[in-house]
């Protein structure tokens, strides 16, 4: 009787796990913004595509669950002594979604056209460390053979950068690197992308695509690690209202937000509590003052008015969402910088303060009561991007400064900031690698996104000093180095840094929060 | 009547191609472009993507080859969605606009008539103004704030119904985008019913059939909605061709991929092949409308029929 019960029991208990397991298998939904342009990784430029694509395809590195760059499609790597040369070796079973070996030939083809001038791929810059990119991309060099990529046999890649790169590895991780099915381009064509002759090399693979409503992929059996996965596929939905798809998510239709709508930061902390996984992020939301026009030509005018802004009651009172104060310019958290960055001077100041000093300062620049200051605020259009725009008028009519707000949509917003045509205006920047180069060098003299060209010749040289030293931690001091020099110039007007800004479900697991705010999905599972 | 339907379908190729001019000529007149973004493109590359897509050519050239191209029904590539050309995306846009539209069509028709005799018949009675009240509240209230309400209570509340989504484009989800999308036109065909239909139940013909000893209803449905129904057809015109044109809001709200939101997107992004093949198509179709309209006219009244 005993035994017949148990045994009853287990069968019980073991339909309930069979039950269980069968629901755990299935689809992530998840709201991913915008929709995708392209499938092809070489056309992209939106990190809701690098979501997608992440997905799909896998690179010689990619990243684990906390972003960090481990190894993809190769097991192994070897660096030469000087720096310059890295040996990759591909794993046996890397495998596009048909069974075709993925070959060091697909590596050294994806990376020839994305250099090829006639791939027009946006984000070719990203691999310029690699030997002749540069020059292969501008048109100086046309023979592509130059380029610094090698298949030495199969299963062996040799890479060749123009100088030691330390964050190279983590470029690696981008989707511009990410391989090419030779064999399936040779024959289709641009073809290729399309659903239906698509093959990708990743945890999963497209399998539907319908522009303005979603993404599907399913699982590559092909895959190295397949056996690992734990969701079915993802379901990416593209839905430009957050609003709607913030409803959509509380009726429980959406498992993962990776964005929500701003109004609603209280209401989440009060009731979702765990779902809000808002973390500083490599992202930076700055001013650009124009360096070419007075008055800002003027040292004394950019400190002042950058003393002026208020930035511990923007993010938490403005915003209403907690954005952390920026004193610095590169992000906490980056790889390969000192864990405490440069910051202003007077950035522990109390405010009464500071606004005594900045009105000095303009009263020395010849503004004042009887001369004021006028400006004109530019930002592109976007309800929060107004606000801030507002509180910071407001805060620098103290000193004598009339602001008149300016506003135009995105395009025309960031045409006009590369044509030099405005006096301040807003803009901001995300980290497409982790390292502080990244934001250190938009403050370098002749760089496009340097909109408010300020220009300092030792600046530019300790980077260049920067970008040949190979002992991380030197490197690191020269560069924050830098950070000081800028800080210290008011180069730009730096104003809070980036929150992540995910709502994930209870029922997902497996999420982990990161500075560079990459999650790819095949660390995740769902437990219903 | 054949004749007629073809020279009005070819007057409207020179309009058609004053149209594309016009708009192929001012949107190059606005500012920035298709490859402008938050991250400025190093010159070189932003050189490599215009010889691409032939932007680096004079305008002029530019604007001979959309022509030669359309000349061949090519609507050309679009800019932003690389991997699918302007027809196509129409093409899979389209069938999700033409179900909601369609739908949210036949909705607005039933119920504006309907909502509309009820009016007339019990003109001036409480009858009358609740359905009148019904009505101008679901034209007041814009559809970007009946969505969200309606998506709050059906959807979160009383989890009745999906929040959005097509799903499998049953009923289930299509509920609530056809509401949101016809309560407007009920609203109005029922006013312009209501109107037309109080004003024909006093013509003497009506009041000959009454004097007939016809029942009511009999009088109001063989006799007095064909001659009613004229002024509700000329607005199905305009009405079909808003619904079938799809609606930015409702597609957003909703998250349904029609192709509302391919002309407002598309002129925001700078698309400028997706901004000219989405005013070509708007305008066929609303010229095939309003044909319709006129064709629908000639069979409602015989005196348009005997011009």
């Amino acid at each position: 009787m005993t035994i017949s019960l148990r045994t009853l029991t287990g069968a019980l208990a073991l339909s309930t796990i069979l039950a269980v397991s069968g629901a755990q298998a299935r689809d992530l939904i998840m709201y991913n913004g915008g929709d995708v342009t392209s499938l092809d990784p070489q056309k992209m430029s939106g990190d809701w595509e690098d979501r997608v694509a992440g997905d799909i395809y896998e690179g010689l590195m990619t990243e684990d669950a906390k972003a960090k760059p481990i190894p993809g499609e190769a097991e192994s790597y070897e660096l030469s002594d000087d720096g310059l040369t890295y040996t990759f070796h591909l794993r046996d079973d890397a495998k596009w979604s048909d069974g075709e070996p993925v070959t060091a030939e697909d590596f050294v083809f994806a990376f020839k056209r994305l250099m090829d001038p006639k791939t027009a791929a946006q984000y070719a810059y990203l691999q310029y460390p690699i030997k002749n990119a540069e020059a292969i991309n501008t048109g100086k060099i046309e023979d592509l053979d130059q380029l610094g990529v090698k298949a030495i046999d199969d299963k062996t890649l040799e890479i060749t950068l123009e100088r030691p790169t330390p964050f190279f590895l983590g470029a690696l991780t981008h989707y511009t690197a990410y391989p090419l099915p030779k064999h399936l381009i040779d024959k289709v064509g641009d073809q290729w992308v399309q659903i239906g002759n698509i093959v990708t090399n990743g945890p999963y693979k497209p399998v539907e695509w319908v522009p303005g409503s979603h993404v599907l992929t399913a699982k590559n059996d092909q895959w190295h690690d397949a056996a690992s996965l734990k969701i079915d596929g993802v379901r990416f939905l593209s839905l430009e209202d957050v609003n709607a798809g913030f409803k959509r998510y509380r009726a429980g239709e959406i498992d993962y937000m990776t964005d929500y709508p701003k109004d609603q930061f209280d209401y989440i902390q009060k009731n979702m509590p765990g779902e809000g996984h808002f973390v500083p992020y490599a992202g930076l939301y700055y001013y650009v003052m124009n360096n070419k026009k007075p008055p800002f030509d003027d040292m004394r005018v950019r400190k002042a008015l950058s003393m002026a802004v208020n930035r511990e009651v923007i993010g938490p009172q403005i915003l209403g969402s907690g954005e952390p104060a920026a004193y610095g310019w590169v992000p906490p958290g980056m790889a390969n910088y000192p864990d405490e960055g440069a910051k202003v001077d007077w950035a522990d100041e109390d405010y009464k303060t500071r606004l005594e000093e900045a009105k000095k300062l303009l009263s020395e620049a010849g503004y004042g009561p009887d001369k004021p200051l006028n400006i004109t605020l530019r930002y592109n259009t976007n309800d929060n991007h107004k606000r801030i725009a507002v509180a910071i008028a407001a805060m620098w009519k103290p000193l004598g400064v009339n602001v008149e707000l300016s506003n135009a949509e995105v395009k025309v917003h960031y045409a006009d900031l590369r044509e030099g045509d405005f006096q301040v205006a807003r803009a901001g920047w995300l980290a497409d690698y982790n390292d502080p180069t990244n934001f250190l060098d938009l403050l370098k003299t002749g760089v496009e996104m340097n909109y408010g060209q300020w220009s300092n010749t030792d600046y530019d040289k300790i980077l260049e000093e920067a970008a040949v030293t190979r002992d991380m931690e030197k490197r690191g001091d020269l560069l924050k180095q830098a950070e000081k020099l800028a800080l210290d110039a008011n180069a730009a007007m730096p104003i809070y840094y980036y929150l992540s800004e995910n709502i994930v479900s209870p029922k997902v697991k497996g999420f982990e929060d990161n500075v560079f705010d990459k999650h790819r999905t095949r660390w995740m599972s769902i437990e219903e | 009547m054949f004749g007629f339907a073809l020279r009005r379908l070819l007057s409207t190729i020179p309009v058609l191609l004053i149209a594309i001019t016009a708009c192929f000529f001012i949107l190059r007149l606005a500012p920035g472009g298709p490859f402008d973004a938050e991250r400025a493109l190093p010159p070189e590359v932003l050189a490599n993507l215009r010889a691409y897509y032939h932007l680096d050519d004079p305008l002029i050239v530019q604007y001979l080859r959309y022509l030669g191209r359309l000349a061949q029904f090519d609507l050309g590539p679009s800019f932003v969605t690389k991997d699918f050309s302007v027809a196509r995306q129409i093409g899979i846009g389209l069938p999700y606009t033409l179900v909601l539209g369609g739908t949210a069509f036949l909705v607005a028709i039933v119920g504006g008539l309907v909502a509309g005799i009820v009016g007339a018949i019990y003109q001036n009675r409480s009858v009358d103004y609740f359905v009148a009240a019904v009505a101008m509240t679901g034209l007041v209230v814009p559809n970007f704030l009946v969505a969200p309400i309606l998506q709050l209570v059906f959807g979160v509340k009383l989890a009745w119904l999906p929040v959005g989504g097509w799903g499998d484009g049953s009923p289930y989800f299509l509920t609530l985008p056809v509401i949101v999308l016809s309560l407007p036109h009920i609203a109005r065909i029922s006013r312009l019913m209501r109107g037309s239909m109080v004003e024909t139940l006093n013509a003497n013909f009506i009041k000959t059939a009454k004097a007939k000893g016809i029942g009511r209803w009999r009088t109001v449905l063989r006799h007095a909605l064909r001659p009613a129904l004229t002024p509700v057809v000329s607005y199905l015109g305009p009405a079909a061709s808003y619904l079938l044109t799809g609606s930015i809001v409702v597609e957003q709200i909703f998250g349904i991929p029609g192709i509302g939101r391919y002309f407002v997107g598309a002129a925001l992004n700078r698309d400028y092949g997706m901004v000219l093949g989405t005013v070509i198509f708007y305008m066929v179709l609303i010229v095939v409308l309003n044909l319709l309209v006129d064709l629908t006219y000639a069979w409602l009244d015989p005196k348009v029929r005997a011009r």
